[in-house]
């Protein structure tokens, strides 16, 4: 790997906060010009997080080994500054999130972009946001790039204007800065405790922490806890979830599913790597609450599918369910059950993006929808009269057939049924419960386990009946209703997605096996920490630019 | 000092989340300024109460048991910055929700 390789892993943030900074300064007139901008820098990201992925999971032409790369922002050395980590779940989580980017900003170009000022900076900003939370290496950024996250999605769920959104909004809105403060004063415990705010330091550290700052140290890492599940909705914290994400416009609700998976990364990374097996006492702490929240929100997001009368609101509860089911088997804890929740953490991203997307095409024919689309455009389309010549698009012959057929993909990815990787998704986490060890070892199994399994088939069941119901009533019930006009740059990203889950299904083999390795690696943080803490720093220039580290002294000395 | 210091955050905090419950927008910004206050004297306090000790070290060899924890101070001052932008935010929504609904409760209409 040259020298310029290692600095790919600053670019998924540098790039985008680029181009955001950039589309700030320039009136919101310019649109062919930002578009321009956002297409080229998120397509770009994509092709930099492929790389990452390749890098991180040893699959580069050169023949590198898989490896955890870190890299020193300001080259201090390792505990102490900013260090950026790139192993193989954040490089996952990346090429995820930049699949969503494309997908969505595709969609928003036919129309919904329009719909209110600022919407391709807010959507840079927010992928700094995602980007960077997938990449840091310490809490304290965590919170800082969470906080670039959040600031993004505020505006983006009220892009499109609307009392609906306005006061869904505002609940989002309160309910995270709320989160925010508690992850706050988690984030001040630990560091009162243990001194340090660097994971890796900190996973060393917590093996060694006497029996009362043991306690604070728990209780820190529960209210730390408390700010992840919140935004990954786990119940009883996720009632704002399914409301935010409905109101939404569809383009900001397909790259929100990528949201509350921040939420559920965090968990599965700070419980794998700071209560793993080497935190002494502490070790899997908390594990057994995630397990049981994890559960209940199945359970509830399950009574939520059924119980919604809008498509948009079944999409919402699916949310509930997919973070349930990833919390559940995280709080479950072995490498094969972690194996197979990483491969539906995958696909069940993309298929609730897809079907946030597919939404608004197929309720653009349905007057609740257009009642909306009619308020916004009103509201911000005032220059449609004059963009009316690029509106007349190809109109797809058979769209419902499409849409129809897209739709019964969607149901059977929810649904977890065979042929698409719904189904091999949840048959990889069943797999792994009941085989811990390979398969027949003729284990007993326990109550837990059957209770865990048993909602993970009842809530596909749940899934596929309200997707039938709503489905006979949109594609088979009436006749005498016109067609909706959907354009191919709408229909295409809704086909990509799903085109990807049906991709996962035929490449099933070498994606599960990406899926172990990073599940193994996940479970023995030793390497993730020795990587981290022995991160070398650049040797320093032969002349001209001083050592950061040394400079910084001589700055103190000079100074009077 | 230490007592002070935990009289006040208590209090900020029980104000905050008093006012955070409410049902108007504006008696709920103010108690996430109130529990924002709480929080960033809280981190504050995790570096350790010092009297009279300067965060930033003179030339090599000083002894840093001498001087406060820097590290608490720079969180806060990061945490500050990032709840006035938020709070500033927040208002905008407000303004926004009363002018669209007509009310000032947070669930946009009365009861």
């Amino acid at each position: 790997m040259g020298a310029l390789f290692d600095h790919l892993i600053a670019v998924p943030i540098l790039l985008p906060l680029l181009a955001g900074a950039l589309m700030v300064i320039v009136d919101d007139r310019r649109r062919p010009f930002k578009i321009a901008v956002n297409l080229v820098s998120t397509l770009t990201l994509l092709i930099v997080a492929i790389t990452l992925l390749m890098i991180a999971g040893g699959m580069t032409a050169s023949g590198d080994p898989a490896r955890t790369s870190v890299y020193l922002l300001g080259n201090w050395p390792a505990p102490f500054a900013i260090t950026l980590v790139l192993d193989r779940l954040s490089a996952l989580m990346l090429v995820l999130t930049s699949v969503l980017a494309v997908a969505a900003l595709i969609f928003s170009l036919a129309r919904w972009h329009r719909a209110g000022p600022h919407f391709h900076t807010l959507f840079q900003f927010l992928l700094v946001g995602i980007n960077g939370a997938f990449l840091t290496g310490d809490l304290f950024n965590l919170f800082v790039f969470f906080e670039v996250m959040l600031a993004a999605s505020y505006g983006l769920v009220l892009h499109g204007s609307g009392t609906a959104r306005v006061r869904a909004g505002l609940h989002y809105i309160a309910i995270n800065l709320s989160a925010s403060l508690l992850f706050l004063i988690g984030v001040a415990l630990i560091y009162g405790v243990t001194g340090t705010l660097n994971m890796a330091d900190l996973a060393a550290r917590v093996g060694d922490a006497s029996a009362e700052n043991r306690v604070i140290l728990e209780a820190g890492a529960a209210i730390l806890g408390i700010a992840f599940l919140v935004k990954s909705g786990m119940w009883p914290l996720g009632f704002w979830l399914p409301t935010a994400y409905t109101a939404a416009a569809a383009p900001v609700a397909a790259i929100f599913a990528i949201m509350s998976k921040v939420g559920v990364y965090v968990v599965l990374r700070l419980s794998l790597l700071v209560f793993g097996p080497e935190a002494g006492d502490s070790a899997g702490f908390g594990a057994h609450w995630i397990l049981v929240g994890g559960m209940v929100t199945i359970g509830f997001g399950m009574i939520g599918v059924l119980a919604s009368q809008g498509l948009s609101r079944i999409a919402g509860y699916s949310v509930l369910v997919s973070s349930g089911t990833l919390l559940a088997v995280i709080g479950y804890g072995t490498a094969p059950v972690i194996s197979g929740a990483l491969y539906y953490l995958v696909s069940s991203t993309l298929t609730i993006s897809a079907f946030f997307l597919l939404i608004e095409l197929v309720e653009r024919a349905r007057d609740a929808g257009a009642d909306v689309l009619a308020v916004t455009m009103e509201a911000f389309g005032e220059d449609e009269a004059e963009d009316a010549e690029e509106e007349v698009g190809v109109t797809i012959p058979f769209t419902l057939a499409v849409l129809g057929a897209s739709f019964a993909g969607i149901a059977l990815l929810l649904a977890g049924l065979p042929p698409l990787s719904g189904f091999l998704a949840k048959f990889a986490m069943i797999h792994g419960m009941f085989n811990p060890t390979g398969l027949g070892d003729g284990l007993p199994i326990g109550a837990g386990t059957w209770v865990l399994v048993a909602l993970l088939i009842v809530s596909g069941l749940a899934a596929l009946i309200a997707m039938t119901r709503s489905g006979i009533s949109i594609f088979w019930a009436s006749i005498e209703r016109t067609v909706p006009s959907v354009r191919v740059i709408e229909v295409l990203p809704v086909l990509g997605l799903l085109g990807l889950c049906l991709a996962m299904t035929l490449q099933g083999g070498a994606v599960i096996r990406y899926m172990d390795e990073t599940a193994a690696s996940l479970s023995e943080p030793a390497g993730y920490i020795e990587s981290v803490l022995t991160a070398e720093r650049v040797a320093r220039a032969p002349s001209g630019t001083p050592d950061p580290a040394q400079g910084a002294d001589e700055e103190t000395e000079v100074a009077p | 000092m230490e007592l002070i210091l935990s009289i006040a955050i208590g209090t900020l905090t029980a104000s905050g989340v008093w006012l955070l419950l409410r049902p108007r927008t504006f008696q709920v910004i103010i108690g996430l300024s109130l529990l924002s206050y709480a929080v960033n004297l809280f981190i504050f306090g995790m570096g350790r109460l010092r009297m009279d000790a300067a965060p930033i070290l003179e030339g090599a060899g000083s002894d840093p048991a001498n001087y406060a924890d820097p590290v608490p101070q720079a969180l806060v001052l990061t945490a500050i910055v990032i709840g006035f932008a938020m709070t500033a935010l927040f208002l905008v929504v407000l303004l926004a929700a009363r002018g669209l609904t007509g009310t000032d409760h947070v669930d946009g209409r009365e009861r």
